[in-house]
């Protein structure tokens, strides 16, 4: 489904050259859960905008179901995540001026949904997240855990195959991020395919699979009870 | 959701910092519509008034003096006739009347009178349709009702100095030739040897004029023997043509003969016109660079705090033309806000200060509609157009905590 070969990244940042990413390679197979762990800095966002076709890397490539990503042109890209991948944010990245429904709406307007079915659809979407009856709320009128709910229901929106989660629980107390993870099992049981950075090993522990970042590099694939949390884990 | 109700949503939430831009384009539109408005209702003002003087404009021999305007042509001096047909059959433009007179003074009844030979319209406009060209193909009228007036009542020669028909055994009479003669209108009048028939009793006008009898400019010529001569053309000249240099082109037309004008009541016009002109214009580059400025850094401000929405959008599968289409929108909606307002405002200030500034009755002008809306648009997208674009251009990896 997701295959990284040999990905790097680099950039100057006042005149030093950084390494965010080194020749990493990794796959993760259609219905997979994968978790990225790492301390901040060591290359994980980096690794996750990579893999949603938002950071073209410096060498190697990156590929969705058999494409190679950064062969596409910029509005094709736009068109993959459309149609294939959702996205979670830490801080849920919603639209302030949007109610819950409107920001559900989002994704269904970007891929050009006729208007009743946007509206139908992101009502289902948010009923389904136990937010039916905070349709016309703005993201500043419900709590931190709604947001984030919200959120996920937007991502919903497209069915995607893919879900990239970016520290999804980073933001929540410890009963809503259990709900959350929660969710995103379910996601994955429904046979969507998570990749989730996290920082949280609670969380981290119920995905399917563990990737340890340190330094831009890959240093642990952990697979099943395999535990990549430790800073020392082995490559598996 | 449309793109549409995205873009109101953003700019109802953020509304107060709209404002400035919005009250800067709209401050801006409004002067603009007033001053244009209150211009245009005090150039027609001022042309009327003009229309009101009669002719502007005097084709006189070469050396002749121009000591009583009203009475240029009473000189002795003529120049030929077919000058007239020149004038009527160029292609200058602001000539709206031509009134041709050969004048020659006259006893009636033991009393000195000027007899003065006119040439009615109506001979002089079927000269230049046979020439095919000339004074009746030209776009006519100075916003006034000057020109081609078409009023039958010959009374209107006295203001303006022109004259639809006048058949050969027809005369007008002056205020003061009707005073002295006792004639009034129908009565019968021998004047050389002919017998004419007063046609009207023009009213008094306070000039020479009112010691004059009119008849047609041939019978005058055949009657004083001097041929197809006259002694002066009167003409309406637009202001604004005049202005533009129109006694400098007739003057070209005919090097014989001297061109004037009332030059204190054109430059007196053109002074208005140049001066609320030079003020629009003023307001123009005024709205150009404090509203543009403004509208550029607030949407600059705008996009920078937006940058995590848009790259949200992009990861949500928004490409750059859709964010680009974002801020245009926005600067669209608010370019055709500012226009509207601003043509309102500006028409309600220009219909309550127009008696009090300039003296004249104002009355809204729907086509200002469109030149603020015109300008406002135009203004609001130029502006909004490079912010736009760094958005449309914006890394959406900002959208994530760590790169």
């Amino acid at each position: 489904m997701l295959r990284m070969e040999n990905v790097s990244k680099t950039y100057r940042h006042r005149g030093q050259m950084v390494t965010a990413l080194n020749e990493a390679s990794a796959e993760i197979p259609e219905g997979d859960f994968v978790s990225i762990v790492g301390p901040s800095g060591s290359g994980k966002s980096t690794l996750l905008l990579m893999l949603g076709g938002m950071l073209s890397p410096s060498h190697g490539r990156v590929f969705l179901e058999g494409k190679s990503v950064y062969d596409l042109n910029l509005n094709d890209r736009a068109q993959l995540r459309r149609e294939k991948l959702g996205f979670v944010f830490q801080t849920f990245n919603l639209v302030p001026y949007l109610s819950a429904l409107e920001n559900v709406q989002v994704p269904l307007f970007l891929s050009k949904t006729d208007e009743k079915e946007q509206k139908d659809r992101a009502a289902a979407l948010l009923d389904r997240v136990g937010l039916g009856d905070r349709l016309d709320h703005k993201p500043r009128e419900l709590s931190v855990g709604q947001q984030q709910r919200v959120a996920l229901a937007r991502m919903l929106a497209n069915d995607p195959a893919v879900i990239l989660a970016d520290e999804p629980t980073g933001n929540l107390d410890p009963e809503t991020s259990q709900q959350v993870i929660g969710y995103l099992e379910e996601f994955n049981r429904e046979g969507r395919t998570i990749v989730m950075v996290t920082h949280d090993p609670r969380a981290a522990k119920r995905a399917k699979r563990t990737l340890r970042l340190q330094s831009g590099a890959i240093t642990c694939q952990g697979a099943g009870e395999e535990d990549c949390w430790e800073p020392d884990s082995a490559v598996a | 959701m449309k793109l549409r109700t995205l873009v109101l949503r953003e700019i109802f939430e953020r509304k107060s910092q709209l404002l400035t831009s919005f009250l800067a384009i709209l401050l801006g539109i409004t002067v603009i519509v007033s001053i244009k408005n209150i211009t245009y209702y005090s150039e027609k003002a001022v042309a009327l008034e003009m229309d009101s003087l009669g002719a502007n404009v005097l084709v006189l021999p070469k050396s002749s003096t121009l000591q009583d305007y009203y009475a240029a042509d009473m000189q002795g001096e003529t120049i030929p006739e077919e000058y007239v047909t020149q004038l009527a059959m160029s292609d200058l433009a602001g000539l709206d009347n031509l009134s041709p007179k050969l004048s020659m003074p006259v006893e009636l009844q033991g009393k000195s009178f000027t007899l003065t030979g006119i040439l009615p319209k109506s001979e002089f406009q079927a000269k230049a349709a046979w020439g095919g060209a000339g004074i009746f193909s030209r776009p006519i009228g100075c916003g006034a009702s000057v020109g081609m007036m078409g009023s039958e009542d010959k009374k209107t020669l006295a203001r303006k100095r022109v004259i639809e028909t006048l058949e050969d055994n027809e005369v007008l009479v002056g205020a003061d030739v009707a005073g002295k003669l006792g004639l009034k209108e129908a009565d019968k009048l021998e004047v050389l040897g002919k017998t004419f028939s007063v046609t009207a009793v023009l009213p008094q006008t306070g000039t020479v004029d009112d010691s004059r009898v009119f008849a047609h400019l041939h019978v005058v010529q055949d009657l004083s023997k001097k041929g197809p001569v006259i002694n002066a053309i009167e003409v309406i000249g637009c202001c604004q043509e005049i202005s533009k240099g129109l006694v400098e082109k007739v003057n070209r037309l005919l090097p014989d003969a001297k061109v004037v004008t009332i030059t204190q009541i054109a430059d007196a016009q053109i002074r208005i016109n140049r001066m609320m002109s030079n003020l629009s214009l003023m307001f123009l580059v005024i709205i150009v660079f404090v509203g543009g400025a403004s509208i550029a850094n607030y949407m600059y401000a705008n996009v920078f705090e937006r940058r995590r929405e848009i790259g949200t959008l992009m990861a949500l599968g928004a490409n750059s033309g859709l964010v680009l289409r974002i801020f245009l929108l926005k600067a669209l909606i608010l370019g055709v806000a500012g226009g509207i307002g601003g043509y309102v405002i500006g028409t309600i200030l220009a219909v309550i200060l127009g008696p009090k500034l300039a003296g004249v009755i104002v009355l809204p002008m729907p086509l200002l509609a469109v030149l603020a809306v015109g300008i406002s648009v135009a203004l609001a997208l130029v502006a909004s157009y490079f912010p736009a674009r760094r958005a449309a251009r914006l890394d959406p990896c900002a959208t994530f905590q760590e790169v």
